[in-house]
């Protein structure tokens, strides 16, 4: 307990401390959005025919959508025209070791406590570490190789592995999901991908941190993870974001893929850079998520801690297609200052005997605004289906809102489906009983809030929830009044 | 009965029956209402499922048939034996009998009441200060398309009046009673309720088919709840499963008004209720119950929202719905909780079983906090009967059918145990009951 209690003393009245600029020359697309544009990113990675058509589709559909509107956040219109949408660090010859990595992006990863040789050495963990759009580093691929596991930038996939990337890309977001993903998926510029064989559990767990680094870049991931049948694989991200004063836009896409008795574990820790105390600056983070456990007996399970970015916009969800399949998805979504938080999940039942579980933990602080937003589907055929949701919302001042709009559709008899929600402060009789035993009220709700959220951060492998405690304590400094 | 024309069920033969209904006898300011909200309705225009106030119920069905507004008839056009079974069993109410939406006062029956009461039509009202003063105050017709249609059709309905201090012993009954012999009918039956300061009432609003054709009710009622005030508010929709109705409710309350209001759906083809509270006092209590027994095609979507404005006010909310055959149910629940609103209690419950594989239901029940001092909850479940208990029941020689009316019907009790009036619990025991034995 005293460890969690220094760590509040520590980062109170701290600056957002991972707020800083590396400075090595990108090589970045002019800003703007326009069918060259999407034509000279393709082209910059050198990619096959099949795929710059299908982000020419999904550009050409992207201009018949208009931004959606129905999530309870706020924020200036964006200026897509604004934005650049391609930049790399400058290509350097292809690297053997460490010491040819640009030391300056060493040092930077030295910084957020994430360095390549500590994290090979100590704690055998794969990075792939993608600052702004290039993979630059990938650690750990041959010794995955044995196993037949590919683990590797999405460019690399695109260039090695044509037949899996073309199989499933856009199979489970497609390009005309929604308006964030059709811009994604017209634009995106590098991500991870990650494939795990049959009958094989995947020995580490899998790491990527994303970076915003060049000014005015959106970040334009796309993950694809394929578990084939009978295999695992534990899946970490974690974000951070330097200091800026414009605001960013980050649109992501995630797809999952759980063939029949495979098992996904995603873990996110996200802390983009929220914006300063007076909600300046800060990105904007709109981010589609979403797996599909394809096959019998699988088993996708999304855990996040969100504590960053001026607004984020984030649904991970589950298509449980496969009998007996279950989805799993745990949350804690901290806002403070003027953050915005719309973020849930989606869960559609359509095998028989499938099972979801949403634990969700709100917490706001400051004039800041958090929501939950939620869809637990049960489909016609899908019998037996069991969903339990219970959505917290924690409020910590007088000034934030705390909001949870859960969509039930339930379309078969048999399906039982349970839904909670509670909003409430933190108790003055729980304060007054820490107080009482000589724990200030600024550690007394740092131990509530830590407890609160205790069966979220339980799910969380061990080295990501450390980190999210953290994460935690920053979030929360100044809004204990 | 009027000849289908192409136009049939678009907005502007909605505006031009509007237009039709203006009366010259009426008052200037009672028109003046009238147009603007004909105005506001063309604005509006009817909704549709890609608003999300009305996803998940389409109101296309409502529009395809060509209705009239009837006239109003004499009353002795009508028996006393046709009306009386409509009538609640030994409920010793005052009665307003209103038929095809005007008010029928030789068939109603008024008990002796204290002064100052005033139960009328709203037609005989219309000069009344009382009744200028606070018509058309409650309701907001600029966000929704068919408080404004109603504004703009109406031309009868009831004004209840409780003065200060006055306890009414007795219920009121509004009974509105659609006769569409004459061809698909529709009416737009508006109710204005004053319970003023420490007073109380308690006001049953029910709704009745006397035949089987196509019917469309957009009926709205405005209650106001002033200080210290004591309201117990009914409504019971038992229409035939042709007909349509789209029911707004705007209830205002004032400092420590105690409002409980009670919505029970036994029948109607496509049913859509909005009720809406406002909590404008300080202390209030508030509480929502809802029953929806459904079969068939039928579609019912229970809207409802508790505006909780200022501090120490407290909500309870009981929802519960059994589907069979191919019914859906719609409950979408919203507490807001407004930034004075501290000390706030609010908590809703929904609670849904499904009884065959066509039948749908969406629960959306909604919070929004901005208030930091508050206890909200909400839950909502859908599942289907106990096994245990069918086959605790079955094991003891009881039907499979029977067993399941029989927990049917206890798990629908739990709404209907609260209402307070015992002839009204008893009557309304016996409609389930006879819905169950029909359908179940």
């Amino acid at each position: 307990m005293t460890s969690e209690q220094e760590l509040l003393e520590q980062v109170a009245n701290s600056e957002y401390k991972y707020g800083f600029v590396s400075d090595f020359e990108s090589d970045a697309a002019p800003a703007g959005l326009s069918e060259d544009i999407v034509r000279f990113i393709s082209a910059k990675k050198e990619e096959p025919e099949w795929l710059l058509e299908w982000r020419l589709r999904a550009y050409r559909h992207w201009l018949t959508l208009e931004e959606p509107n129905w999530a309870n956040i706020h924020h200036p219109p964006i200026n897509y025209q604004d934005i650049i949408y391609y930049s790399a660090p400058k290509a350097k010859k292809v690297l053997n070791s460490l010491d040819e990595v640009d030391p300056e992006m060493l040092a930077t990863f030295a910084k957020l406590g994430i360095s390549l040789e500590e994290q090979k050495r100590l704690t055998g963990v794969a990075v792939d570490a993608v600052i702004d759009s290039v993979s630059v580093k990938t650690t750990f691929t041959a010794k995955l190789g044995e196993l037949g596991i590919i683990f590797c930038s999405f460019s690399d996939a695109v260039k090695h592995h044509p037949k899996l990337v073309r199989e499933y890309l856009g199979s489970v977001v497609p390009h005309t999901d929604n308006y964030f993903a059709a811009l994604n998926s017209a634009v995106f510029s590098d991500g991870s991908f990650c494939y795990i064989p049959k009958g094989v559990r995947c020995p580490m767990e899998l790491s990527t941190y994303f970076r915003i680094n060049a000014a005015n870049t959106g970040q334009f991931e796309r993950t694809l993870i394929i578990a084939d049948e009978g295999s695992y694989v534990s899946y970490l991200e974690g974000c951070t974001a330097p200091m800026r004063d414009e605001n960013q836009l980050h649109a992501a896409v995630v797809e999952l893929i759980a063939l029949e008795n495979g098992q996904i574990k995603y873990s996110t820790v996200q802390n983009w850079y929220p914006g300063n105390k007076e909600g300046i600056g800060g990105i904007y983070n709109f981010v589609t998520k979403r797996g599909i456990c394809a096959g019998k007996n699988s088993k996708i399970s999304w855990t996040q801690v969100e504590t960053g970015s001026a607004i984020t916009w984030k649904y991970p969800g589950v298509i449980l297609k496969g009998d007996n399949s279950i989805g799993e998805f745990y949350s804690v979504a901290v806002t403070n200052n003027y953050q915005q938080a719309d973020t849930g999940t989606k869960m559609i039942h359509i095998g028989k005997n499938t099972k979801s579980t949403i634990i969700s933990k709100g917490i706001s602080g400051g004039k800041s605004q958090n929501s939950y937003r939620g869809l637990v589907k049960i489909n016609k055929k899908a019998t037996n289906a069991r969903n339990f949701s219970q959505c917290d919302s924690l409020l910590l001042g007088d000034k934030c809102g705390a909001h949870t709009f859960p969509y039930l559709e339930v379309n078969n008899s048999s399906a039982v489906v349970e839904h909670e929600a509670t909003t409430s402060k933190v108790g003055e009789d729980q304060i007054f009983y820490c107080n009482q035993r000589g724990i200030s009220t600024e550690d007394a709700v740092g131990l509530i809030v830590n407890g609160y959220c205790k069966e979220v951060f339980n799910q969380l492998p061990m080295e990501f929830a450390v980190e999210a405690q953290k994460l935690l304590a920053i979030s929360l400094e100044g809004s204990v009044g | 009965m009027n000849t289908a024309t192409e136009t049939a069920g678009t907005k502007e033969k909605f505006i031009q029956q509007c237009e039709a209904s203006i009366l010259a006898e009426a008052p200037f300011y009672f028109n003046k209402i009238k147009k603007e909200a004909i105005q506001r309705f063309d604005q509006l225009g009817f909704p549709t499922t890609k608003m999300e106030y009305w996803k998940y119920t389409n109101i296309q069905p409502i529009l395809k048939p060509v209705y009239r507004m009837p006239e109003r008839i004499a009353s002795d056009k009508l028996t006393k034996e046709e009306l009386n079974k409509y009538f609640i069993a030994g409920f010793d109410a005052t009665v307003l009998v209103f038929y095809n939406g005007y008010l029928m006062k030789e068939h109603s029956h008024l008990n002796k009441l204290p002064d100052g009461v005033i139960i009328d039509a709203i037609s005989n009202q219309f000069n009344n200060p009382l009744f200028q003063q606070h018509y058309a105050q409650i309701a907001d017709d600029t966000k929704e398309a068919f408080t404004a249609l109603n504004t703009a059709s109406v031309n009868d309905g009831a004004f209840v009046f409780i003065p200060e201090n006055v306890i009414i012993p007795q219920a009121i009954h509004l009974l509105y009673l659609t006769d569409s012999s004459d061809g698909n009918t529709m009416t737009f039956p508006r109710n204005l309720i004053i319970a003023s300061k420490s007073s109380q009432v308690q006001i049953v609003e029910s709704y009745h088919s006397m035949n089987t054709n196509i019917s469309f009710t957009n009926a709205l009622t405005e209650i106001l709840a002033e200080e210290n005030c004591n309201l117990d508010y009914y409504k019971i929709q038992d229409e035939n499963n042709a007909s349509f109705q789209i029911n707004n409710t705007q209830i205002k309350q004032e400092k420590n008004a105690v409002v409980s209001s009670t919505t029970i759906t036994l029948d109607g083809a496509l049913v859509r209720n909005n009720l809406n509270f406002l909590i404008q006092g300080e202390g209030c209590e508030t509480h929502l119950y809802g029953l929806y027994l459904l079969n068939g095609k039928q579609h019912v979507d229970n809207h409802t929202l508790v505006d909780h404005a200022l501090p120490r006010c407290m909500s309870n909310e009981l929802y519960k719905g059994i589907m069979k055959e191919q019914s859906t149910g719609v409950f979408n629940g919203r507490i807001m909780v407004r930034k004075d609103a501290q000390k706030t209690n609010a908590f809703q419950s929904n609670k849904n079983i499904l009884l065959s594989d066509d039948a749908h239901v969406t629960a959306k029940p909604q919070l929004e906090i901005f208030a930091d001092d508050v206890k909200c909850s909400h839950g909502a479940t859908t599942g289907q009967l106990d096994q245990e208990a069918l086959f605790y029941l079955r094991s003891r020689g009881i039907t499979k059918e029977k067993a399941q009316a029989l927990l049917v019907h206890a798990f629908a009790s739990d709404v209907v145990d609260k209402v307070k009036i015992d002839k009204l619990k008893i009557n309304l025991l016996h409609l389930i009951s006879e819905q169950l034995n029909h359908h179940f």
